[in-house]
């Protein structure tokens, strides 16, 4: 099947098969590698990216259903070489260890923030619920996010 | 990680959609429960039929009274519509609980629906409304409540080639509240209540009780509600009622909660939601 | 002319971001998934479903005609390859042969039968749905204390008994010991089976280059140089033609520090095929193949005095090791061992392990390894003892510590501890809780019939592994700087991060020796090719013993930079600071980058002095390090569900100096979090069948951010006199700290209904039955 995608303002378009999962598709056709693979239950958000606006797991989603979509990935954060303020809060507070969560963890903060302007602890631990870091125990991250909310607040 | 091969179609009516399904595909709507099962070789279906392009099953509208859900709204949509917030809060409250973010930004409430996972969050607040499921097939639409329609662990009375195309659920001005124990790993409900209550005069006059989780299927907990109307509501009262939302129930057991426990649960969470719905009744 | 960096700010000790974060936070990192190679094939592993079995038949046919399938080898065709080896030894060891695929017989869920080689994955699973295997299915065992019992199935049917090993060590009097005790306290004690998983799974790339005889094998593992000397071995291949690289690893928590079947197999599979294959493995593949950690049933008897005095402790294990051993299997138990005293002085100690096979992949090291179990044991033991003695928590601790003035401190089993002063971190822990007022007011909430716990646990840990002489593999650590013609500052460095940060806190030690800027400094690691040899990073071990390696080199070079600045200058009187050279009479200088450019340009040379600015250095420590520390957990009980809410988590740790205090705390709150998931959370249950009933995330209870408490984290700081950095190690001094604190506050939230002990993890349905009957678990 043919598909068209817009991802990171660029478009894309490759004939796949039905089952090519998402994230496989923009791993390996789109060669973006930033999103990751970290389980198969759809439960630990590594592959996390932007579909229309909104974050969703690309590990539980087939690449023709993302046809004619626009998609954010970690990869189309930064512009110009200007990291994006969420990406930005992550280095300052020493919100990653090994990084492999960090892609998906950083696509759903920028969520929370783009849908509360100011969140509270609370609810930035709520936001992060789907997922999964081994590494750091949460406490920077959600410092991070809430670095993030308030310097976008500015 | 890598589902078998299939047949994918995405139509863009109804119509379309349900001569597919007569033929056999199965339908993907936000595909959270079913794409995992695929990419662990648990489900292969050979043909399926993405709901996701048709606009007509993607809505949320007052008429008459109800509320009208597309099948393919996403648990966000129902989270955060001023029209079920305002209008119906208990679902957008049951909403708000299911899963995580991304899982509520893809999933659907027809797809949940129609998927009946014992633990899934929806049932409780379906029963507790009374709301009614409305089912396209090759030969039209048919309509059933909740209660008939969930009828045992992800079985359904949808029959083959049968699609669930819109849930109604009544403008609702009742005190609400669900209440819902995780499992710690998954996040389903390892027991989830569905409250509400209307009050006139100092006296409960309408309870209605929605439990998931508990068993293998979603059901009203009707001698708890009766228990309660026409009581006061006062704290025993609750308690009384709450005391009899599973007895007689063939409570699930696993790693994580034993039958009994689950009960257990069931009680002390009917009666919170119970009250956090007595709260908020006028 | 020269310019020169002149730099005056020190950078050890300071917050500083990472300098490995941006292309982590951008997605252009190299984990082994995102490598791609023309001709890359790629693997599917088909595993037993069954626990035990003998194979009957493989019907490969099929499978091998599938679409895109170039091979399909099975446990036979791989039978000279030789066994993944355990390089743990004591004393009569059973050892089974440790193959790298199953070969007539399966002995775990997912034991590796054969692999199909597709050149796509999908189409490699697809043709793995069609090997046709015929099972005879066996009995299994699958927990410990059953596998010892007479008439278990057999997992190794040559050791009828499931024992793969009897250890025995002891210390002092025990006999004495407790025939002077005025009191005894006994309690069984588990440490489930927790499963590391590292976010990151783990996956192998393997390259054969025939021409050449060269191997590459890129492999998400924290030590790549045992990986290279150990596989190189089992494939038969010189290891001069090996190449290992390990890129960006997603995380290993110890179980990355090990050598396993698939990275064997896939350079057999590799020089077969001769094309790059690549194999990931799945969510599900890792709950069942990759290493688990702990297993532990501990019988513990403490005798003491009455007042409160330990005078001897015992202790038998019985350690879960799984079907077979990998590296360090039957070595974790033995640090328990080492760490039994914890920080109390008793010096009579009698420790038993007996190391048990079972139909379960194989045990090793997990975050800890060995001492959180040893810890929790101690710990709780502690608690117990106090409760029988209507002692408080805190003051039976401060009353058996090793005291300020007797360190260096020999131990009950054989080490030395290095500097500690223990009460200052559980003083201070208990300002901080305000200690006294919080005893109060459970004594209020008691009378309104609230359940409010309060928690204690300090721990000691064996840190900086290790002295060469108490490793299988030698416990040194290497490193290499250059400093470039140009005056730019590359270090490499035998440790291998996982997340750690040792890009940052090495290149702020080498910035403060050299006195250079941070930004001229590249610390590269992971690669055998680039790197001269090294151990890796595990065991709190890289920055004490790694950086103390990189410190040295830094020494050799520093004297050999101020020799040829000395020569510029035509001066014999110059001090080297600040990233120049100086002449103590004139005040002129010379600028790092001129005196490198002159190292290699090499016009004049001072006498006996070698062109070039490399300097290596193997640094073998002298000893272990000792890090400590008190955490305290104040939790609050719903009687009604059972529910445990965290109050506060105060955690104040001892780890010696600290070079990155952003970076110890990420370390704390990330060890907290392991510790908390054992605690409450995880568990790997197997059943009767030696099914894994959590074998996903789905069961399998991860801590998650809203499921975490703030954790309050603060230090004491007693260096080491063991390094010259006075480092010890921070990387599992929370998960060790913490699993103790938190059940004792949650029996201590229970004491008064007669509840001395609960297994981990302390589920809510477990809670709930005692908050509600009372008595011990």
């Amino acid at each position: 099947m043919k598909i068209h995608l817009t991802i990171n303002g660029k478009n894309y378009s490759h004939d796949v098969e039905p089952r090519l999962l998402l994230i496989h598709y923009l791993r390996e056709n789109a060669a973006l590698t930033g999103s990751h693979v970290g389980c198969e239950t759809s439960l630990c958000g590594a592959c996390t990216i932007e579909l229309d606006g909104k974050a969703v797991k690309s590990c539980t989603m087939f690449a023709v259903q993302a046809d004619g979509a626009k998609i954010t990935t970690i990869e189309g954060l930064a512009n110009d070489g200007k990291l994006h303020g969420v990406q930005e809060a992550f280095w300052n507070e020493h919100g990653l260890q090994c990084g492999f969560c960090t892609p998906g963890m950083i696509m759903a903060s920028k969520q929370i923030i783009d849908r509360n302007h100011a969140p509270s602890d609370a609810e930035i631990r709520h936001g992060l619920e789907g997922n999964l870091c081994r590494c750091t125990g949460y406490q920077h991250i959600v410092n991070a996010v809430k670095a993030a909310a308030a310097a976008a607040g500015k | 990680m890598f589902p078998q091969t299939f047949d994918y179609t995405a139509p863009t009516t109804l119509d379309e959609a349900v001569k597919l399904l007569g033929g056999g595909a199965k339908a993907l709507a936000g595909g959270m429960s079913l794409i995992p099962m695929m990419k662990l070789r648990l489900a292969s279906p050979e043909h399926l039929v993405d709901l996701g392009r048709i606009k007509e099953l993607n809505y949320i509208r007052e008429e008459s009274g109800a509320l009208h859900i597309g099948a393919t709204a996403t648990h966000y949509a129902v989270e955060s519509s001023p029209l079920v917030r305002t209008k119906c809060p208990l679902l957008a409250e049951t909403a708000a609980a299911i899963g995580d973010v991304q899982v509520r930004n893809m999933g659907t409430l027809g797809g949940a629906v129609a998927h009946a996972d014992p633990s899934a969050d929806y049932p409780a607040a379906l029963q507790a409304l009374e709301a009614k499921i409305v089912l396209r097939g090759a030969g039209g639409d048919r309509t059933v409540s909740a209660a008939e329609f969930f009828v045992d662990a992800f079985t359904t009375v949808l029959n083959e080639g049968e699609m669930v195309r819109e849930v109604i659920v009544p403008v609702d001005t009742s005190g609400v509240s669900y209440q819902k124990v995780p499992q710690p790993a998954s996040g389903f409900a390892m027991v989830g209540i569905a409250a509400r209550v209307k009050k006139a005069g100092g006296k409960v006059t309408e309870a209605r009780i929605g439990v998931t989780g508990l068993t293998n299927s979603s059901f009203r907990a009707t001698a708890a509600e009766k228990a309660l109307e026409g009581t006061n509501g006062s704290a025993a009262d609750i308690q009384k009622a709450a005391a009899l939302v599973a007895q007689g129930s063939d409570a699930n057991s696993d790693i994580h909660a034993s039958a009994d426990y689950r009960k257990h649960l069931a009680v002390v969470y009917t009666g919170r939601a119970l009250i956090a719905a007595m709260g908020r009744a006028q | 002319m020269a310019t020169t960096i002149t730099k005056t700010e020190t950078l050890v000790g300071k917050r500083i971001r990472r300098r490995e974060d941006p292309r982590l936070i951008t997605g252009t990192a190299t984990y082994v998934e995102d490598i791609q190679m023309p001709g890359m094939h790629y693997a599917a592993i088909v595993r037993s479903p069954h626990a035990a079995a003998n194979i009957r038949s493989i019907d490969v046919k099929a499978a091998a005609a599938a679409p895109g399938v170039v091979a399909v080898f099975t446990g036979k065709d791989t039978e000279k390859v030789g066994p993944v080896p355990c390089g743990a030894s004591l004393p009569d060891l059973r050892v089974p042969h440790h193959h790298i695929m199953a070969i007539d017989r399966v002995y775990y869920v997912g034991h590796a039968v054969a692999v199909v080689v597709a050149t796509d994955r999908y189409l490699a699973r697809d043709a793995a749905d069609l090997l046709e295997i015929d099972y005879d299915v066996l009995p299994a065992v699958a927990d410990p204390e059953k596998a010892l019992a007479p008439g278990a199935p057999a997992v190794h049917p040559q050791w009828p008994d499931n024992t793969a090993f009897n250890y025995h060590q002891e210390g002092g009097d025990i006999a004495k010991a407790f025939a002077d005790a005025d009191v005894v306290v006994k309690q069984r004690i588990t440490s489930q089976r927790l499963v590391p998983n590292a976010m990151e799974t783990r996956g192998v790339v393997a390259e054969w280059r025939g021409a050449d005889r060269q191997l590459n094998l890129y492999t998400s593992t924290q030590v790549p140089h045992l990986v290279r000397t150990l596989v190189a071995g089992m494939l038969g291949l010189e290891e001069n033609r090996m190449r290992v690289i390990a890129p960006e690893v997603g995380g290993g928590f110890g179980s990355k520090l090990n050598i396993y079947a698939e990275e064997a197999l896939m350079g057999f599979v590799a020089m077969k095929i001769g094309k790059p294959v690549k194999w990931i493995e799945s969510r599900r593949e890792n709950f069942l193949t990759t290493i688990h950690g702990r297993g532990h049933v501990d019988y513990y008897e403490v005798a003491a005095k009455k007042d409160g005095t330990i005078l001897g402790i015992k202790l038998k294990i019985i350690q879960d090791l799984g079907a077979y051993h990998q590296l360090l299997t039957p070595a974790i138990p033995t640090l328990s061992v080492l760490m039994m005293p914890g920080l109390y002085k008793t010096k009579n100690v009698s420790a038993d392990i007996v190391g048990v096979f079972t139909n379960c992949v194989p045990t090793d090291a997990y975050r800890g390894a060995g001492r959180p179990e040893a810890t929790h044991g101690i710990e709780r033991m502690v608690d117990i003892l106090a409760d029988e003695l209507g002692m408080d928590p805190a003051e039976i601790r401060l009353k058996n510590f090793v005291a300020n003035e007797e360190f260096p401190y020999p131990t009950a089993t054989g080490l030395t501890y290095d500097s500690g002063n223990y009460a200052a971190p559980l003083d201070k822990a208990m300002a901080l809780a305000d200690y006294s007022k919080i005893l109060q007011e459970q004594v209020e909430a008691r009378k309104q019939g609230k359940l409010v716990g309060i928690g204690i646990s300090t721990y000691g840990e064996i840190c900086a592994i290790g002295p060469s002489p108490a490793t299988p593999a030698g416990g040194w650590e290497s490193a290499t700087v250059k400093i470039e013609p140009s005056g730019t500052v590359t270090v490499m460095t035998g440790t291998c991060q996982t997340g750690q940060g040792e890009e940052t806190t090495f290149a702020q030690i080498a910035a403060d020796e050299l006195g250079v800027d941070i930004d001229n400094i590249l610390v590269l690691r992971g690669d055998t090719s680039i790197v001269q040899y090294g151990i890796g990073t595990f065991g709190s071990r890289a920055t004490a013993i790694g950086g103390t390696a990189l410190y040295f080199a830094l020494q050799e070079l520093k004297a050999k930079v101020k020799l040829f600045g000395a020569m510029l200058l035509e001066s014999d009187d110059v001090t080297f600071s600040g990233g120049q050279v100086t002449c103590n009479k004139s005040g002129k200088t010379k600028g790092l980058a001129e005196i490198a450019g002159a190292t290699y340009r090499a016009m004049k040379l001072p006498p006996n002095t070698e062109p070039g600015l490399v300097a290596t250095h193997f640094w073998e420590p002298p000893n272990f390090t000792f890090p400590f520390g008190a955490h305290i957990v104040i939790t609050d009980i719903d009687k009604e569900t059972g529910d445990i809410a965290i109050r506060r988590y105060i955690a104040v740790d001892d780890c010696g100096n600290i070079i990155n205090p952003l970076i110890v705390d990420g370390q704390v709150h990330g060890g907290v979090a392991q510790g908390l998931g054992q605690a409450l959370w995880e568990q790997a249950v197997y059943d009767d069948n030696g099914q894994l009933i959590t074998g996903e995330f789905m069961d399998y209870a991860m801590p998650r951010a809203h499921m975490m408490p703030w954790i309050e984290s603060s230090h004491t700081i007693t260096p080491t006199n063991v390094n010259p950095l006075g480092v010890k190690g921070v990387g599992e001094a929370g998960t060790i700290g913490c699993s103790p604190a938190v059940v004792n506050s949650v029996v201590d939230a229970l004491s008064h209904l007669g509840v001395r002990h609960i297994d981990m993890p302390l589920t809510p349905e477990k809670i709930w039955k005692l908050a509600n009957a009372g008595g011990t678990n």
